[in-house]
C-alpha cells in the first residue's frame, strides 16, 4: 500500500506592534511578570477593548503579499473556554469573518520545483498569558504580560505532502512575515508558532484520513522531525488495521516522538458569538491603498531584481536575499563602492560570511559597516590594492582598525603603480635568476609563476598583478 | 412541550458546580424559561440579517501607542493569591 | 425642608448661598443614617470622602469656578467602578472588590463637582426587576415597605424617592432604570445606546446596557445628562456625536407633537391602568399633542428575544469572575476545576446562575442557530418596527410597567412572571432607543409610571415632553410618607 501524507499548517505570528491589540499596554518581550498587564488585559470588571490600527494594517499587508481576498468587513468573535492564562474566560478572535480570506504562497522546494500552497485564511486574535509551573509546590503562577498581544493566525490549505514541503512552506512564510516587518520571527521567544495537522491516505485517494494535530513546535528542525514521526505513526497504525484518534499531540525532541496531550476538555464547545464590545472592522479604499503603499519589496521580488539589475547568479541572489538586512547591506555596499555587483557579491557571500560564521555573529551584529566594506572594495576596484592584500585590510577592518584608506596608509599596503619601478624590480629578478630565465626561454612556461612569485616577494605583494603579468611577459619574450 | 436540558454539560461549560439537590429546583425553572423562549421558533425570519448591535457604525481604530504603565502592585493588592508577582492557581497539568 | 428641593432648586440654592455643599452633604448623610436602616437602598456610604469633596466644592464656588452641578450630592449604582471604594455589583462575588479606577461617568460627574454619598443597592449583576436578588438584602419601596422598589436599580430609585439623595446614577439593560422609576414614583432616563460611556460600568449584556439617571424631575435629568453624556475613546461602542444642551429645549411647546400608542401594548391593558393612561393622554392633548394608534407587530417577541440574547452575552461577560485575579475565591480549592466551579457556585446567586446557564445553553453547539441567531434576527424585526413607526409619529407612549410595585416574594419564585414585568421596557434596549419613565398617577396608593420612547439621540425631545407634562401635573412632586417623617 502506498501512502500519501496530507499536511496543513496553522501559524500564529505575533505582530510586532508597540502596544497590544485591544489595550495600550506594551508588547515588549522579557518584562518582569505582570508589569505589562493593564486593567483591560487583566479583565477587570467594567473594562472594554479598543482595536489597534497597526494590527489591521499588518494583516492587510500580509493579505496583499499572499494575493488574498481581503474581507472589507470583518468582525470579532468570542471564543469561550476557561483557563487561567485567559483572563476574560474567552479569547477575542475572528471565527465567522476573518480579515484575510483565500490566498496562496509559492514555495521553492529544494529540488527546484515551485509548489503553490493555498492559504485558507488569516485572522486577528489576542494572545493568552503564560503559566509557570511549580512556582510554589502544587501551584501554577500566571503571568499576563502576554495577554492581548496581537496575533495573526495564518491557516494553510492541507496542500503539503511531506515534512520537507511543510518546512519549506514555513521558512518561506517566516521570510515573508519578517520581510513585511509585521513579525520579528523569533521562534525562541514565541513570535512564530506552528501547529501541524497531519493525516495520511492511500495514494490516489481524494478523501481525507483522520488527522492529528501537533502543537507548538518552535523550530524548523523540530517541525520536520515531528511531522516525519507523525506520518510514520499514522501509517503504522493504519497498516495494522488500527484507527487514528483525532487528538492533539506534543512533540518530544529527546525521544523524537509525539505524545497525546491530556485533553483539556472532552469536547471543546467554544460557543463563538460576535463580540458585542467591538463593532465590525471596515477596510476603506484609503486603508487598502495605504497598506499597498507601505508594502516593502517582497523576498521573491528582491530575488528577481538582484538577478536582473545586478546580473547576479540565482545562487548568489538567493543567499543575499535570504535575509532582509543582508540584502540591504549588500545594496548599500554596491552603492557606496561604485564597484561591480559581482565583486561585492563575492566579498559578502564568501569573505564576510566566513568571518561572521567563525565569530558566530549574525549580519545584524556585523562589526564591519557597509560603508567600511564599500571603502575596501572601492580600493580593489580602482586597483589601489590587490585582491590578496585586500584580505589583510579586511581583517584589520574587522578588528576595528579604522577605514580601509587609513589601514592601507598605516601599513603601506598600496599596490605599486609605478611601472618603471616595477620594471626595475623585474629586471633585477631576471638578472638574479639566469638559469630559470634560460629554462623559460627554452620552453619551460611553467616558470612564469616562479618569476611572478619572486617579484611579489620582492615587492611585499604590492605589485599590481596585472601590470606584473603584462610587463613580465613582455620582458620574458623580448 | 418537553425540554431536554443537559444540565451537567452546560454547568460544566459554565464552570458552576450544581449539586444533585440544586438540580431538582434548577432544571424545572430552566425548562420553564426555555419554553418561554421557544416562541421564537415559530417566527419567520427568512432573509432577515441578524442584529448584533443597535449601532450602525464601524469599529474605531486607536493609534499604536503605549498608554499604560506598570501598576501591578496596585492591581495585585486585589488578588486572592499572589507570589513573586504571579497570580497563583492550583497546579495546571498539561 | 431641603429634601423637597429638586436638584435644579438645590443648584440655585447653592448659587444663591442659601446653604453650602458641606451643609447639604451633612444633611443628606443624616437622612441616610436615619431612614436607610429601614430602606436598605445603600450598600456603601462614603461619608468621610463626601465631606472632603463637599468642602472642595465650596472652595471652588468661593473661587467663582462653580458650575450647575458643583456641590450637589449624588449616589452611584454599585455597578459603576469607583476608585478606592467597594464596587460590589450587588454580589458576594465582588463583596471584597475595591475598584482600582473610576468609571468614565463617575469621573465626569466628579469633575462637574458632584459629591458622592455612596453606592446604591441593586439586583445582583443587574439581573432582576425587584432588587430581591441582591447579596446585601432587598431594598424596600419607600411608598410601601412591604413592596419591592423595582429593579435592577432598586437602590438608586428608592434613595431618590425617599429623598436621601437628589439624584442617582443607574443602568438599564431591559428596563432597570425605567421600571424602578415607575414603581417608586420618580423620573428615570435610559439614554440612546452609545450616548453614555460604558467604560467602568460592569457589563451585563453589552449590546443593551446603558448608563442613565434617576431624579425627581426631567429638568434635573437634563442638567446631569449634560455632563454624563458624550463620546469616550475607551468605549468602542460609544458614539462620537456632539452633546447638546439638554436643558435648551425643555420649554419648547408640544404643539404638533405626534404621540403613538402601540396597539399591542394597549389592547390588553388592565382597566385601572388604562384609566391612568387615559388621564395622562388627555393632559398631553391639552398641551397640543396629537394621538395616533401605531403598530409594533413583532413587539410581543421582545421578552423571549431578550431572554436569549441578554443571558448569552452575560454568560460570557461573567466568565472573568473566577477567583484568580480579584473578588471571591472559595476556600482550599483542590484543583483548578474545583477553584472555578466552587468559587462561582458559592458566590453567584440563583438568578445569575440561571441566566449564565441559559446563556451558555443558547450559544452551545447545535443550539446557536436555532436560538441565538434566531433571536438576533427577531431583534432586527423589532427594531425595524420601531423605525417604521417613527416615520409616522415622534414618540411612543405606554405604561412603563404592567403592574405597580408588588409584594416581596410575590414573583421571586416564578422567574418567567418576573421577566414579564419588563414587557414594555425591553424593546427600547433591543433597538437601542432612548426611553424615559415619569410619574403619571397612583393605583392602590402605589405610583404608576408613564413611558416615552423616542428616536435615536432624541433625549432632548423626551425631556421636553416630560418637562412640559411636569409643568401641568403634580405627580412628580408627590413624596412617600416615610420620606417626610424626618427633615
Amino acid at each position: 500500500m502506498e501512502w500519501e501524507a496530507v499536511i496543513g499548517l496553522e501559524v500564529h505570528t505575533q505582530l510586532s506592534t508597540r502596544s497590544k491589540i485591544f489595550s495600550g499596554a506594551s508588547t515588549a518581550y522579557g518584562a518582569t511578570p505582570n508589569s505589562q498587564a493593564c486593567m483591560v488585559d487583566l479583565a477587570f470588571p467594567g473594562v472594554l477593548p479598543v482595536l489597534n490600527y497597526a494590527v489591521v494594517e499588518m494583516a492587510l499587508k500580509f493579505g496583499i503579499a499572499a494575493q488574498a481576498e481581503i474581507n472589507r468587513i470583518s468582525a470579532f468573535d468570542r471564543k469561550q473556554y476557561f483557563y487561567p492564562d485567559l483572563p476574560k474566560g474567552y479569547q477575542i478572535s475572528q471565527f465567522h469573518t476573518p480579515i484575510v480570506g483565500k490566498g496562496y504562497l509559492d514555495i521553492e522546494l529544494p529540488s527546484g520545483t515551485i509548489k503553490r500552497v493555498g492559504i485558507t485564511r488569516a485572522h486577528l486574535e489576542e494572545d493568552a498569558g503564560k503559566s509557570l509551573h511549580d512556582v510554589i509546590p502544587h501551584m501554577s503562577g500566571i503571568d499576563l504580560n502576554r495577554a492581548s498581544t496581537p496575533l495573526l493566525e495564518i491557516v494553510s490549505e492541507p496542500d503539503m505532502r511531506s515534512a520537507e514541503e511543510a518546512v519549506t512552506y514555513l521558512k518561506t512564510l517566516h521570510a515573508l512575515v519578517t520581510y513585511l516587518g509585521i513579525c520579528d520571527g523569533n521562534m525562541q521567544e514565541g513570535s512564530f508558532r506552528c501547529d501541524a495537522n497531519v493525516s495520511v491516505r492511500p495514494k490516489g485517494s481524494t478523501t481525507f484520513g483522520t488527522r492529528s494535530e501537533i502543537k507548538n513546535v518552535n523550530s524548523f528542525r523540530y517541525v520536520e522531525k515531528a511531522i516525519q514521526y507523525e506520518i510514520q505513526r499514522h501509517i503504522e497504525i493504519l497498516e495494522q488495521g488500527g484507527v487514528i484518534l483525532q487528538e492533539t499531540r506534543l512533540y518530544d525532541d529527546a525521544s523524537n516522538t509525539t505524545r497525546s496531550m491530556r485533553s483539556k476538555e472532552a469536547a471543546n464547545d467554544y460557543r463563538y458569538f460576535t463580540d458585542p464590545d467591538l463593532l465590525p472592522v471596515f477596510i476603506s479604499d484609503e486603508m487598502l491603498a495605504q497598506a499597498h503603499a507601505a508594502m516593502p519589496e517582497l523576498p521573491w521580488e528582491k530575488l528577481n531584481r538582484f538577478q536582473e539589475s545586478y546580473g547576479l547568479s540565482a545562487y548568489d541572489a538567493k543567499i543575499l536575499t535570504a535575509n532582509r538586512t543582508l540584502a540591504a547591506y549588500f545594496e548599500e555596499v554596491v552603492r557606496l563602492a561604485q564597484a561591480p555587483a559581482k565583486l561585492v557579491a563575492n566579498w559578502v557571500t564568501v569573505e564576510l560570511a566566513a568571518a561572521l560564521n567563525k565569530a558566530n555573529l549574525s549580519i545584524e551584529q556585523c562589526p564591519v559597516s557597509a560603508e567600511q566594506l564599500a571603502g575596501l572594495i572601492a580600493r580593489i576596484h580602482d586597483e589601489t590594492i590587490s585582491g590578496k592584500i585586500a584580505k589583510t585590510v579586511f581583517e584589520a577592518l574587522w578588528q576595528g582598525a579604522g577605514s580601509a584608506d587609513q589601514i592601507i596608509e598605516q601599513k603601506g599596503l598600496r599596490q605599486m603603480t609605478d611601472t618603471n619601478a616595477l620594471a626595475a624590480v623585474i629586471d633585477q629578478i631576471l638578472a638574479e635568476n639566469p638559469e630559470q630565465l634560460l629554462a623559460y626561454r627554452s620552453g619551460k612556461d611553467k616558470l612564469f609563476g616562479f618569476f611572478v612569485g619572486q617579484v611579489m616577494k620582492a615587492t611585499q605583494g604590492q605589485a599590481n598583478p596585472k601590470q606584473l603579468n603584462d610587463l613580465l611577459l613582455k620582458k620574458l619574450n623580448d | 412541550m418537553s425540554f431536554d436540558f443537559d444540565l451537567d454539560r452546560v454547568a460544566h461549560l459554565a464552570r458552576i458546580l450544581v449539586t444533585p439537590e440544586e438540580k431538582q429546583t434548577i432544571v424545572p425553572r430552566l425548562e420553564n424559561i426555555m419554553q418561554m423562549i421557544d416562541q421564537l421558533q415559530e417566527v419567520d425570519t427568512t432573509d432577515i440579517v441578524p442584529m448584533a448591535s443597535p449601532l450602525d457604525q464601524y469599529q474605531r481604530l486607536r493609534a499604536d501607542q503605549i498608554t499604560e504603565t506598570d501598576h501591578h502592585e496596585r492591581y495585585q493588592a486585589l488578588a486572592p493569591k499572589v507570589a513573586f508577582d504571579l497570580y497563583l492557581v492550583p497546579q495546571v497539568i498539561e | 425642608m431641603i429634601y423637597k428641593n429638586t436638584l435644579a432648586a438645590l443648584s440655585r440654592g447653592l448659587a444663591e448661598k442659601k446653604f453650602s455643599s458641606e451643609e447639604l452633604t451633612h444633611y443628606y448623610l443624616a437622612r441616610i443614617a436615619t431612614l436607610d436602616t429601614e430602606l436598605n437602598s445603600m450598600i456603601t456610604v462614603t461619608a468621610e470622602q463626601a465631606l472632603v469633596e463637599a468642602k472642595l466644592a465650596d472652595q471652588r464656588r468661593a473661587q467663582g469656578k462653580a458650575g450647575a452641578l458643583t456641590g450637589i450630592p449624588i449616589a452611584h449604582k454599585d455597578i459603576f467602578c469607583t476608585n478606592q471604594v467597594r464596587t460590589s455589583c450587588g454580589s458576594k462575588m465582588l463583596d471584597n472588590f475595591v475598584a482600582p479606577y473610576d468609571a468614565t461617568i463617575v469621573t465626569r460627574l466628579k469633575d462637574a463637582g458632584m459629591v458622592m454619598l455612596g453606592k446604591t443597592n441593586m439586583d445582583e449583576f443587574a439581573m432582576g426587576s425587584s432588587n430581591e436578588t441582591s447579596f446585601y438584602g432587598p431594598c424596600k419601596n419607600p411608598w410601601n415597605l412591604n413592596c419591592v422598589p423595582g429593579g435592577s436599580s432598586g437602590g438608586s430609585s428608592a434613595a431618590v424617592a425617599a429623598r436621601l439623595v437628589p439624584m442617582a446614577t443607574a443602568t438599564d439593560t431591559g428596563g432597570s432604570i425605567r421600571q424602578p422609576a415607575a414603581l417608586c414614583g420618580i423620573s428615570g432616563l435610559k439614554p440612546t445606546y452609545g450616548r453614555v460611556s460604558r467604560f467602568g460600568m460592569i457589563a451585563f449584556a453589552s449590546s443593551m446596557d446603558q448608563g442613565g439617571i434617576m431624579a425627581t424631575s426631567a429638568e434635573d435629568i437634563a442638567l446631569v445628562l449634560n455632563e454624563m453624556a458624550g463620546f469616550d475613546e475607551k468605549d468602542s461602542t460609544s458614539v462620537d456625536i456632539p452633546v447638546p444642551d439638554y436643558t435648551a429645549e425643555l420649554n419648547q411647546s408640544l404643539q404638533g407633537l405626534r404621540i403613538g400608542l402601540p396597539e399591542q401594548y394597549f389592547r390588553d391593558l388592565e382597566p385601572s391602568m388604562a384609566a391612568v393612561m387615559d388621564t395622562t393622554i388627555q393632559e398631553l392633548k391639552k398641551l397640543g399633542a396629537t394621538i395616533h394608534t401605531v403598530q409594533l407587530p413583532n413587539v410581543n417577541l421582545s421578552v423571549p428575544v431578550y431572554y436569549v440574547l441578554a443571558p448569552a452575552e452575560c454568560s460570557a461577560n461573567l466568565s472573568r469572575f473566577d477567583g484568580v485575579r480579584y473578588g471571591y475565591r472559595c476556600d482550599h480549592p483542590k484543583d483548578l476545576l474545583d477553584l472555578y466551579q466552587r468559587t462561582r457556585a458559592e458566590a453567584f446567586g440563583a438568578e445569575v446562575k440561571r441566566r449564565i446557564l441559559i446563556g451558555t445553553y443558547v450559544l452551545s453547539a447545535g443550539h446557536y442557530d436555532a436560538y441565538y441567531i434566531q433571536a438576533q434576527r427577531a431583534r432586527r424585526l423589532i427594531a425595524n418596527d420601531f423605525a417604521k413607526v417613527f416615520s409616522e409619529v415622534d414618540v411612543i407612549l405606554s405604561p412603563t410597567s404592567p403592574n405597580v410595585a408588588f409584594k416581596f416574594g410575590e414573583k421571586a419564585q416564578d422567574p418567567v412572571s418576573m421577566y414579564l414585568s419588563d414587557i414594555y421596557t425591553i424593546a427600547a434596549n433591543l433597538a437601542g432607543l432612548p426611553g424615559i419613565s415619569i410619574p403619571a398617577g397612583f393605583l392602590h396608593n402605589l405610583p404608576v409610571g408613564l413611558q416615552l420612547v423616542g428616536q435615536h439621540f432624541a433625549e432632548s425631545r423626551l425631556l421636553n415632553i416630560a418637562h412640559q407634562f411636569q409643568q401641568v401635573t403634580d405627580w412628580h412632586n408627590a413624596m412617600p410618607k416615610m420620606a417626610t417623617t424626618v427633615d
